[in-house]
């Protein structure tokens, strides 16, 4: 049950996307075609789910025990550096099918501050989250950027066809038809 | 290019947020008022300042190999002394900024700029160039902030200026994205009056 409040908590109403505005990025930069979109999310939920699981691990059994929390910032973007490459290479070698589909996503990964995001929050000491749920909870939030990502990219294909005003096109289009997805979320508020 | 232009092309023509959409996370994240927009527009034009400092120092004793890991350690630990000093100095801000400071790391801004810019021109160009930038990051968040704290909250930069509530719907969530879309509009016109 607890994992279930986790995961509606992170698909619905603290929206990785809508409500939290990490991965923007990819979520406009990626998004004008559905199956591409389909490919980014596969992607961030396999890196997603590894970084939090090896994050995890280095925050509390080696920052915290010598005390160098500070060096958070720094050991978790090498991390999900590192683990973004090791995992390319290894899926070149393991799954050439795999790596077909996911290979240029791959390396945008780095910079998608939603992984970056997803492994410092589930650290936080007011969720108090043993390894399993912190597992969990970047599965949800991989979910809901996979959910966010594909609803939106669903409507600018239909909205490339639509007559829009010649100031309008392209980006702040895009950006507006976000902010009333956006609204939309807001309806999950206090679902949990 | 003159340095002036190097300096001025991030307000309007470059604008990392308006014209590149770099950056749009904080961009949208902490925009609930132009203090806070302010605040870390300024804090990322430091972190941007100095790695490209370091950066256009640094960059032929560097591979080209390991040219990207090692920006990423620049700039986090650029970051890092953001986040301890904001964190000692201003805790009100940092409250109110939270997560997004340590994510000043994976700012495409500050990468694009070091791997772009730095690594290919002279210190004095490169901090002309990551405070052009920086100030224009902070000029286009802060324009945000202001936006939505005038129609979400009626206040500007903690003044009241009209009484009775706003519309609240611009301090959340949707409020940013709306806000950003016409900026963004708007920006493209006034880009294509000046060329």
């Amino acid at each position: 049950m607890e994992y279930i409040v986790i995961i509606i908590g992170a698909v619905f109403v603290n929206n990785i996307v809508l409500a939290q505005f990490l991965g923007i990025c990819p979520y406009l930069g990626v998004s004008a075609k559905v199956s591409t979109s389909v490919g980014m999310s596969g992607a961030v939920m396999f890196v997603m789910t590894l970084a939090t699981i090896v994050t995890f691990l280095i925050y509390n059994y080696i920052l915290i025990p010598f005390d160098i929390t500070y060096l958070q910032t720094i050991s978790y973007i090498l991390v999900v550096a590192s683990l973004v490459q090791m995992v390319e290479i290894i899926l070149k070698k393991v799954s050439p099918a795999l790596y077909q589909a996911l290979g240029i996503f791959l390396p945008l990964i780095v910079t998608n501050c939603a992984i970056l995001g997803v492994t410092i929050l589930a650290v936080r000491e007011d969720y108090g989250f043993h390894l399993l749920e912190a597992v969990v909870f970047a599965i949800g939030n991989a979910l809901g950027f996979a959910l966010t990502i594909v609803l939106f990219a669903g409507i600018r294909e239909h909205l490339d066809l639509m007559d829009v005003p010649k100031g309008m096109r392209g980006a702040p289009a895009a950006l507006v038809v976000a902010g009333i997805l956006a609204l939309a979320f807001m309806g999950f508020a206090n679902l949990v | 290019m003159g340095q002036l232009q190097n300096f001025s092309k991030g307000f309007i023509r470059e604008n990392p947020v308006f014209v590149l959409l770099l950056g749009l996370c904080p961009a949208l994240g902490v925009t609930t008022s132009a203090f806070n927009g302010l605040g870390m527009g300024l804090a990322t034009t430091f972190v941007l300042v100095s790695s490209n400092i370091v950066v256009s120092l640094i960059k032929n004793y560097i591979p080209s190999k390991v040219r990207i890991p090692s920006f990423i350690v620049v700039i986090a630990s650029f970051v890092t002394i953001v986040d301890l000093v904001m964190e000692a100095y201003m805790p009100a801000l940092f409250d109110s900024l939270g997560l997004f400071i340590p994510l000043i790391v994976v700012n495409c801004l500050v990468m694009g700029r070091a791997e772009a810019f730095a690594s290919k021109n002279n210190t004095f160009s490169a901090i002309v160039d990551g405070l052009g930038m920086g100030l224009g990051f902070a000029f286009a968040l802060t324009l945000l902030g202001g936006l939505r704290e005038i129609l979400g909250a009626g206040e500007f930069f903690g003044l009241s200026l009209f009484a009775g509530d706003g519309m609240l719907v611009f301090v959340l969530a949707p409020g940013a994205f709306i806000g950003l879309g016409y900026l963004v509009a708007l920006n493209n016109i006034v880009k294509k009056k000046l060329d």
